[in-house]
């Protein structure tokens, strides 16, 4: 495994390697949105800031199952949203007092609570099951899927299915899920009123520090023997096997915590936004997660994030007053980068340091984007996952 | 009895809706490799093909008719120019072409919108496809009849296409071997093209299909994509088979349920039947044996 | 080596030589560090139950000539078909208002924003309209589910939304006027209709989601005090096209009339579905609550001609109000363009507004809520009157059929306003109906 190993890391220009390039990282992200953020934004952007934040942790399991992993999960609003129900029962109950119904049960049903509310009226269960609901659920169909070895393309369409499926079935449940309408009118959180401004920034501490919280987590695993195997399965999933390692094991758990960051990202933004509903959970919303993830840079550490963050800023901002340009636009931006500029924005600075060595060398330079993906040599980096060769059918 | 008739009628009849939507499809993501979200808005651009039409020949019947061929040369070019522009230079990254022509369609419906407006616009069905046709029991609507004619002829062509002619076997060889084929000398790019073409044609002659069914309107082609996928990938790629064999089974499923539990249950019990059937078949129904090691 | 895992410009590799691990323990008090300082800094907010806490202060400023008002619609997204045409609406009412004088000789200043089709952007804009734009009213919202993402926002704010479409009843927040029909100014005169017609039993058709799950409710409990069988009910998820199995069912049940709460595209599909089975408006008539105007073109007249609908406007109501109503809208978007029920209601609910400020002298919430009881005003729809108690407000019901022009025409007429009743109280049969 000394072959694996020996690899420098190149995330930051210049002098800047490795671990100090990241703790910079970090170090600027904490006083990003932990001290500036909150100084400059008025309480309406940083509540906005927050739900890009929960949109950022979802970005940050993908980036490990998929950027990492080799794993396209279309079906993320699936964890997204069993975390965010299950944050939501929880609030209901909550504001329904003790024994109480929540009020669209007595409107729209029964008035009947069904027995599986019964669980999150308790604190502990709820915040349990934020984390262990999605990761169960992933476990579950990681296990069945990968086993099977059902990958590349086949993986992607079955977890699209699955987002598809879980959004008509919340949708089909009115009398116990609210139906289109979700859950809302969330009155107060673990006993904090959500109508106070300082509570909702409060909300936005915890959010952000949740999402340093995750960045680490997902480096440390980067930096492990797990890490190097991830990518392995990633690139040569035949290979890895001969060496004896179980890559569907080595997916199961990218894939687990991929899950289970979506479900505590939901959870967040449950309190923050105040509704949550099948319109954020099904087949667009999934693929919205993605969007961020590939524009950044899909294989890094930080470039999920600051992608995912970045669209849903500019999504809001120009969709307001561009409602039709802003289609044209995100889609033309992931086409263009997804074609020629595979390792997103991130890799661009790399492409011009490349170009730069080369012009010094006399060499002739290497094809910056958008040419970058005609040129066969050197290897470009297969970001997808897949090879050709282990493609069925190609 | 009747209602066994009709709900086998209805079953058929979704399943041929089923079969021209993915069947395009079964060549550009089962032989080709391609994850093409843009399929839909192929078949959105077919479906205002027969709206165009429509609005130049008043008969709506000779309308209808001449709308499939064209709706098949609109699609197909929309293809042939995805394919030369970005495809072309992702084969080797499949997943990621689900991204790109995601944008692609994102796009195309904003443009469907920006040009011929947000609501949807109405196709006449002509007065010979109005009505029913009686077939024993049961009345079968002309429409449907018409659709599930037309998707059987569309198997048929495609399949002498692919048997018969020096095209077919240059597409079947470049998918089974695509380093041999271009050593006997077959032009890989060419047969590409032409197999993308052939595919996103397809869409558009379902598009004009489904004109008769539903709405048309820019979001036509996001009704269809998740199922079209669901049929191929349960089927089994390479093989045009395959996707015959699941449209129908998922269209007979679907109205099977539906018409014992909801039509929200049954689409939820597909989707779950195609999940554990591929826990059981992960090739889906047929496969081709190919170099690849999966 | 080329076998080596990717290669650098896939970026951000941490290193794996073991003697670079160490900063770990490091980073980690770094990161928990941050974590829990932003914690304590911010764990100081109110409880529930806490004096104070949430401000409901408002800061709309009326001290210049003019005033903010929000417009709240989905102008991108699978909603805008329809809010597009009730934005366009309430700009042609703005308008007017500002060449007559304004209200309270105030300019009106219209900030709108695009709910993009996701009841969590609704909530976000109606925070943002309300906390940042400090407009004084919000005019729009569409889908149930929007509007339950608002109402929340709106009453902690203490703000005014007015809320634009027919709906399914059981709500009366104090934050908002409904200026569509509630249940039992739309669904029930469809069901008297269908009644005094003679017909003995019902199918219920709708796309599963709130409003029709709660609207055949509500037609169940009817049906049964009035000796009309439903036959099925039967729901299709929104955005559904394939109709041939319900279709099936509602021909194999025979009923007298189809009740139909379907919602958007699965419409055209139902209508040509129903066509080609062979059904008709005379056989088997089928009253709809969900299309107007906007919608008939794209069904295709050919599909809905005969076809059955219950609303309170239609654009065909001959009066000079609604003639003059009509002509403005057309010389302003063009003669191509027609007016329905949901952009007659949006429009008249910024007259309202109008006139309940006019009578509070005030700009306030609490003023013009205090004023709002009796507000009456002579819409294109006929004379409209506001309910204090409940928010919504009186209006005549209309059944309508399709002609061949398009345009549907008054079949029937409940003559007078009919005073609303969003939980359905003053029915015998609807006791229970609501928890």
């Amino acid at each position: 495994m000394t072959a694996l190993a020996g690899r420098h890391a190149d995330k930051f220009p210049g002098k800047l390697k490795g671990n100090y390039g990241v703790a910079l990282g970090f170090v600027f992200g904490a006083v990003a949105l932990l001290v500036v953020a909150p100084a400059v934004l008025s309480d309406f952007r940083l509540s906005l800031l927050g739900r890009f934040v929960c949109y950022g942790i979802v970005a940050v399991g993908i980036g490990l199952a998929w950027g990492r992993g080799g794993m396209l999960t279309l079906g993320q609003g699936v964890f997204f949203g069993l975390g965010g129900y299950v944050m939501a029962m929880h609030l209901k109950l909550a504001d329904a007092g003790p024994s109480g119904v929540p009020d669209f049960m007595r409107l729209y049903g029964s008035g009947q609570l069904p027995v599986w509310w019964e669980p999150f009226r308790s604190p502990v269960v709820t915040l349990l099951g934020v984390v262990l609901i999605p990761a169960l659920v992933a476990f579950g169909l990681g296990a069945a899927i990968f086993r099977r070895r059902v990958r590349g393309a086949y993986f992607a369409i079955l977890s699209q299915a699955l987002a598809a499926a879980f959004a008509i079935l919340l949708i089909g449940q009115q009398t116990t899920t609210g139906g289109t309408n979700g859950l809302n009118g969330f009155r107060s959180f673990f006993g904090f009123n959500l109508f106070d401004p300082v509570n909702k920034r409060m909300l936005f501490y915890i959010a952000a520090a949740t999402l340093l919280v995750m960045l680490a987590i997902v480096w440390q695993l980067y930096r492990s023997r797990y890490g190097e195997l991830l990518i392995a399965v990633r690139d040569q999933e035949e290979r890895v096997r001969f060496l004896g390692y179980d890559p569907a094991n080595i997916k199961i758990v990218a894939y687990v915590l991929a899950a289970a960051m979506a479900g505590i990202a939901g959870a967040l933004f449950v309190p923050i936004v105040g509704i949550i509903s099948p319109a954020s959970v099904g087949v667009v919303p999934s693929i919205a997660f993605l969007i961020g993830v590939a524009i950044g840079g899909r294989a890094t550490l930080f470039g999920p994030v600051l992608g995912a963050i970045v669209v849903a800023w500019a999504q809001t901002t120009l969709s307001e007053s561009f409602p039709s340009f802003w289609t044209y636009f995100q889609g033309a931006l992931l086409v263009l980068v997804v074609a020629f500029l595979p390792g997103g924005l991130s890799s661009v600075g790399l492409l011009l340091r490349r170009r730069r060595t080369a012009a010094r060398t006399g060499e002739p330079p290497l094809p910056v984007p958008p040419f970058a993906a005609d040129r066969p040599s050197p290897p470009e980096p297969d970001l997808s996952g897949i090879r050709a060769g282990s493609e069925p059918g190609r | 009895m009747d209602a066994l008739f009709n709900q086998l009628v209805a079953g058929l009849s979704l399943g041929s809706v089923l079969l021209l939507a993915a069947l395009g499809l079964s060549l550009t993501f089962g032989q080709m490799g391609v994850i093409n979200m843009a399929h839909g808005e192929f078949m959105m651009a077919g479906a205002y093909t027969a709206f165009m039409v429509q609005g130049l020949i008043a008969d709506a019947g000779i309308a209808l008719l001449l709308a499939i061929p064209l709706g098949f040369l609109i699609g197909g070019l929309m293809g042939l120019i995805l394919e030369i522009t970005l495809i072309h230079r992702m084969y080797h990254r499949p997943l990621d072409t689900l991204l790109v022509t995601w944008g692609v369609a994102l796009i195309l419906q904003q443009a469907a919108r920006d040009i011929f407006g947000a609501p949807n616009v109405d196709v006449r069905a002509p007065a010979w496809l109005s009505g029913s046709i009686n077939i024993g029991v049961v009345a079968v609507p002309s429409a449907r009849m018409f659709i599930l004619v037309l998707a059987v002829a569309a198997v048929v062509g495609l399949s002498l296409l692919l048997k018969t002619t020096s095209l077919g076997r240059r597409i079947r060889g470049v998918v089974q071997n695509r380093d041999l084929a271009e050593t006997v000398g077959i032009s890989t790019r060419s047969t590409d093209r032409l197999t993308f073409f052939i595919g996103s044609g397809l869409a558009g002659i379902a598009g004009v299909a489904v004109t008769l069914l539903g709405s048309t309107g820019p979001t036509l082609g996001t009704n269809y994509i998740v199922d079209a996928f669901l049929v191929v990938v349960a089927g089994g790629i390479g093989q045009i088979k395959g996707a015959v064999i699941a449209a129908f089974g998922l269209g007979l499923l679907q109205a099977t349920f539906e018409y014992s539990t909801t039509a929200s249950i049954a689409k939820v019990t597909v989707f779950v039947v195609v999940v554990v059937f591929l826990q059981i078949r992960p090739q889906g129904i047929f496969t081709v044996r190919t170099r690849s090691l999966a | 080596m080329s076998h080596t895992v990717g290669d650098g410009s896939s970026s951000a590799r941490a290193e794996g030589n073991a003697c670079y691990r160490r900063p770990r323990g490091r980073l980690f008090s770094v990161v928990v560090f941050m974590a829990a300082a932003g914690l304590v800094l911010a764990g100081c907010g109110s409880r529930v139950g806490d004096s104070g806490g949430s401000s409901a202060q408002s800061c709309v400023d009326t001290s210049g000539d003019s005033v903010k008002i929000g417009f709240l619609n989905s102008l991108s997204g699978t909603m805008a078909i329809s809010e597009n045409t009730v934005h366009d609406a309430l700009a042609l009412g703005a308008e007017q208002i500002n060449a007559s004088g304004g209200v309270l000789g105030k300019r009106l200043e219209v900030v709108r924003e695009d709910g993009a089709s996701e009841p969590t952007v609704f909530a976000e804009k109606a925070t943002k309209l309300i906390g940042s734009d400090c407009v004084a009213a919000v005019f729009g919202g569409w889908t149930s589910a929007s509007r339950k993402a608002m109402l929340p926002v709106f009453e902690g704010a203490n703000s005014l939304l007015f809320y634009p479409v027919q709906y399914e009843g059981l709500e009366a927040s104090p934050n908002i006027f409904y200026t569509g029909a509630t249940t039992n100014q739309q669904i029930i005169p469809g069901l008297d209709y269908l009644k005094e017609k003679g017909v003995k039993s019902l199918f219920l058709v709708g796309s599963d989601y709130v409003f029709p799950r709660t609207a055949n409710k509500e037609i169940i409990a009817y049906a049964k005090a009035n000796g009309i069988e439903v036959k099925g009910e039967e729901y299709a998820p929104l955005g559904h096209t394939e109709f041939a199995t319900i279709v099936n069912k509602v021909k194999a049940a025979g009923a007298g009339a189809v009740f139909n709460t379907l919602n958007g595209d699965s419409n055209v599909a139902f209508f040509k579905e129903y066509r080609n089975a062979g059904l008709t408006p005379t056989a088997m008539p089928v009253m709809s609550v969900s299309i107007a105007e906007e919608e008939v073109g794209g069904i295709g007249v050919d599909n809905l001609v005969g076809q059955l609908t219950a609303w309170n406007y239609y654009q065909t109501i001959d009066t000079p109000v609604n003639n003059s109503f009509v002509q403005a809208f057309k010389a302003k978007y063009g003669q191509g363009r027609v007016t329905s029920d949901p952009m007659e209601a949006a429009y008249t609910s910024l007259f309202l507004w109008k006139a309940m400020v006019e009578k509070a002298q005030s700009f306030t919430t609490d003023d013009v809520k205090k004023a709002a009881d009796g507000v009456s005003y002579e819409a294109p729809e006929g004379t409209v009157t506001v309910n204090g108690a409940n928010h919504h407000i009186a209006k005549t019901a209309l059944i309508g059929k399709v002609a061949p022009d398009g345009l549907i025409y008054t079949e029937w007429s409940s003559g007078a306003p009919v005073q609303p009743d969003p939980f359905l109280e003053s029915y015998d049969w609807a006791k229970g109906l609501s928890g």
